[in-house]
């Protein structure tokens, strides 16, 4: 029985992918920030990003690793879940498990969903409300054109539900993967649930407030 | 919560038990009313006084497991109102009293359901895998003869405490009963933390962890999702810690050198 086939193993490439997208999505807050400094601080973090070079493509490379691990091995767990349990209970009563526990599966299509989307619009710069151009120092104007697909309620729509989905996720999330790894205990457990609900909320409140804000003309140039 | 008893101080419950004639056969729901029901009475108690009229009037009584009624065997296995055992926390079906009902209640009265416990017959289920896993892992090897002097193999209180907390287990299958997945990581993270944790049953527990985890996965188990019903459903209260242990003792097998090469190539 090879790592990739066994229970635990996959289950310690879940926990392994999903921690190093954790950590993606806390950089991705802290630099996202910078838009709460104006035009001037987040097109200057850009800048410095993309001139980071192939450490940027080498970092985009691993987390596409991670995101496919994490997605394989969900289908593939899940689909055996499933299986292990034919047939259903007609009456069932969850003494501890969640909503966000039972639904990992969809929220994390959703999730999948949600990045392609947002790749799309941010990264390929490719659907139609993109607004593209240089601020006066000559750099890309990442402000404006962020600024400017936010003006549409739908869309601030589409990132504050795909947030919510993410605190669902990441509120189960976050303390399972230190249960997988092994590196928990009856004392630990409940610091990394608290951890793991903190979390989730400051992500959730963090980059919801980037649209919001832009949308309803608090943040502006 | 108090039981509101009827006339004679008895009640009268509505049951709506799975009946299955043997194994693979079609399955169905049927509806008894429980009669002469005494606060006293435990849960089993009840099914025996229902199936004593159930013969009387020539009826098939409803199959199911029970041995010591007295919460210890890990025998009695009944999904009481959707939850394993009932609900009462730590407690076994068999010592689940009619106190915790009311005059009049309807229960709902199903077998464990996992792919790995196939039904025998109405709430009787086949729990031999549970065994399989017990052959492939669950023991030491250790030579026969004289007793050893006490306290030849030392063992601190904390370890001796951990490992008995994790022997605890009866081995009654409720925590793949209440697992979504059907997973048996509760009680296989029980016997490999009681063993590991112990000087006895150190030398095989890279061995052990890998067999056993292979052994889940052949006996049709699911995967773990930390959902922790097992924990809340389990009469005994095994902690989901031992699941962690499960997961760093595997861990642990990948980086020993002939054990490492055991969990990866399998036989």
């Amino acid at each position: 029985m090879r790592f990739t086939t066994n229970s635990i193993g996959r289950k310690i490439l879940m926990a392994v992918s999903g921690l190093f997208m954790v950590l993606f999505v806390i950089v991705h807050l802290l630099g996202n920030s910078s838009i709460f400094a104006g035009p001037d601080g987040i097109n200057a973090y850009a800048e410095k990003l993309h001139g980071l070079g192939p450490f940027v493509w080498a970092s985009r490379l691993f987390m596409l690793a991670m995101l496919g691990i994490h997605v394989l091995f969900g289908i593939l767990v899940t689909l055996d879940n499933w299986s292990a349990k034919p047939d259903r209970y007609k009456v069932k009563k969850m003494l501890k498990a969640s909503f966000a526990s039972e639904t990992m599966i969809w929220t994390g299509a959703l999730l999948l969903a949600f990045i392609v989307y947002h790749l799309l619009q941010f990264t390929f710069r490719v659907t139609p409300d993109v607004v593209l151009g240089n601020d006066a120092k000559g750099r890309f104007d990442v402000f404006s054109m962020v600024a400017a697909s936010f003006r549409f309620t739908p869309i601030v729509l589409i990132y504050v539900a795909a947030m919510v989905t993410l605190f669902l996720h990441l509120s189960h999330g976050i303390q399972s993967l230190f249960q997988s790894i092994g590196w928990n205990n009856d004392k630990t457990l409940p610091t990394y649930t608290r951890l793991g609900k903190v979390l989730a909320v400051v992500f959730l409140l963090g980059y919801s407030a980037i649209p919001v804000l832009l949308l309803s003309g608090i943040l502006t140039k | 919560m108090s039981a509101q008893t009827a006339e004679h101080g008895t009640m009268t419950l509505k049951l709506i038990v799975w009946r299955q004639a043997g194994p693979g056969k079609q399955g169905r729901f049927e509806t008894y009313t429980a009669k002469n029901i005494t606060p006293h009475h435990s849960f089993l108690e009840m099914l025996d006084v229902v199936n004593e009229e159930l013969i009387l009037e020539g009826k098939e009584p409803i199959a199911f497991d029970h041995d010591c009624r007295e919460g210890i065997c890990g025998m009695c296995s009944q999904v009481v109102n959707g939850v394993p055992h009932g609900g009462q926390e730590r407690t076994t079906v068999c010592q689940l009293h009619m106190r915790k009902f009311k005059d009049g209640d309807t229960i709902y009265i199903e077998p464990w359901r996992a792919r790995a416990f196939p039904i025998l017959k109405d709430l009787v289920v086949d729990r031999g895998a549970l065994d399989k896993l017990i052959q492939e892992g669950g023991y030491i090897s250790a030579r026969t003869g004289g007793v050893p002097d006490a306290n030849a193999t030392p063992i601190s209180k904390a370890d001796a405490d951990y490992s008995m907390d994790a022997a605890e287990c009866i081995g009654c299958g409720a925590c793949v009963a209440a697992c979504p997945n059907g997973a048996a990581m509760l009680f296989t993270g029980a016997k490999v933390a009681q063993l590991a944790s112990l000087p006895q049953g150190q030398v095989e527990a890279p061995v052990r962890v890998a067999d056993m985890i292979q052994a889940m996965q052949e006996c049709g188990f699911g995967n773990c999702s930390n959902h922790y019903e097992c924990q809340a459903a389990c009469p005994k209260g095994i902690d989901v810690k031992f699941i962690a242990r499960l997961n760093r003792e595997f861990l642990k097998a990948l980086f020993k050198s002939k054990a490492g090469s055991h969990v990866f190539a399998g036989e």
